[in-house]
């Protein structure tokens, strides 16, 4: 097996920073949608916005640190096809990780409710109120929230797949340890 | 109690005549703070009957009465949390009513008023600051009373946390009401 080559460790520590919050966040989301209203119900709430946040601020940093140290090449005897496939499901995972915080953000100002991130600064409101629409971003917030479930999955299987079946040694490329030779 | 709290708000009534205030031009609204979020809503149904001549303020008069059922906020369920028993139990107190004990002036087209507010069976003194402007044929007074929540014990049980919902509450008022004539 020879050694493939990593990305670069800031991309490597906000990779599974923001995939922790991620995990959290949608436990939060899917934990507190079923909940009747209570101050506990309120502190998840804003735990749940403040991750969303999160989440949007390190991916604009990601993003940065993409532009700054590029991905390392994807292994040779990864078939064309399947080059496309990792590179249009990385792209799907960007998209989501924008959209997803989004219409949590958009659905939050059309309920006339601002977000205030950490309880101490105070974000824009995206829209005016409107409680029709709100209940409509709540509905896309949710669905984005379920194809992004579906894309995280997807993403660590093929991962397991690669490290497993092809041993090809991919997921060194996101290790906080160098592999052993 | 409850006779002695009717007679107390019997005598506090304003016996003079107080205009009855143009309700198209008039808002009850209030502002909280939920873990350090700013949750707005307000009251759709009230009456109030306000008499303020600047020439002689202290002889003016307010009298606010709010059905508390007809509390709105950001969502649906808020609104019906806050007709619950541990907030406003607006099944067994569905009326908030205030009314002015005094009113001085404070400068130029400002003034405090003070009086007591009963909600949810408990009456407390009050008092806040407002401007007053003419709009043609209306005057219109605005204003902000703080009050703290929990005083009135609204949202008891798992509610009283602070942490979650901010004692103090901004009530945001402005009332119109025909112009004092002399």
């Amino acid at each position: 097996m020879n050694r493939p080559e990593r990305y670069a460790t800031p991309s490597i520590l906000l990779h599974w920073l923001v995939a922790l919050l991620i995990v959290v966040g949608f436990g939060l989301g899917l934990t507190l949608s079923g909940m009747p209203l209570s101050p506990t119900k309120f502190k998840l709430i804003g735990w749940h916005k403040w991750l969303g946040i999160s989440v949007l601020a390190l991916l604009a940093l990601r993003l940065a640190g993409r532009l700054l140290w590029p991905a390392p090449a994807l292994p040779g005897t990864m078939s064309p096809l399947a080059q496309l496939a990792a590179k249009g499901g990385h792209l799907a995972l960007y998209a989501l990780m924008l959209a997803v915080p989004l219409t949590g953000w958009l659905m939050s100002s059309a309920y006339g409710i601002p977000v205030v991130y950490l309880g101490l600064i105070p974000l824009p409101d995206l829209i005016a109120a409107n409680e029709t629409l709100a209940h409509q971003l709540k509905e896309v917030h949710e669905l984005l929230n379920w194809t992004l479930a579906l894309a995280v999955a997807g993403h660590v299987l093929v991962a397991f797949k690669h490290h497993f079946i092809d041993r090809d040694g991919l997921l060194f490329r996101m290790s906080l340890k160098q592999p052993r030779a | 109690m409850r006779v002695l709290i009717s007679a107390a708000l019997l005598l506090a009534t304003p016996l003079a005549f107080a205009a009855p205030a143009d309700l198209t031009q008039s808002r009850i609204g209030f502002a909280m703070k939920q873990l350090g979020t700013p949750v707005d809503g307000g009251f759709k149904s009230f009456s109030a009957n306000v008499e303020l001549n600047p020439a002689k303020p202290e002889a003016g008069k307010a009298d606010i009465t709010i059905q508390t059922g007809s509390i709105s906020l950001p969502t649906r369920d808020a609104e019906a949390e806050a007709k619950k028993k541990e907030w406003f139990n607006a099944a067994q107190f569905p009326t908030a009513r205030f009314v002015s004990s005094s009113i001085k002036s404070a400068g130029p087209n400002r003034y405090q008023v003070t009086g007591k507010l009963t909600l949810k069976g408990i009456t407390r003194d009050v008092s806040a600051p407002f401007t007053l402007k003419q709009q043609g044929a209306l005057s219109v007074v605005e204003g902000v009373m703080p009050v703290s929540r929990l005083a009135f014990k609204i949202g008891e049980g798992d509610w009283t946390d602070t942490g979650t919902v901010a004692d103090e509450v901004q009530i945001k008022f402005r009332v119109a009401f025909p112009a004092a004539t002399k």
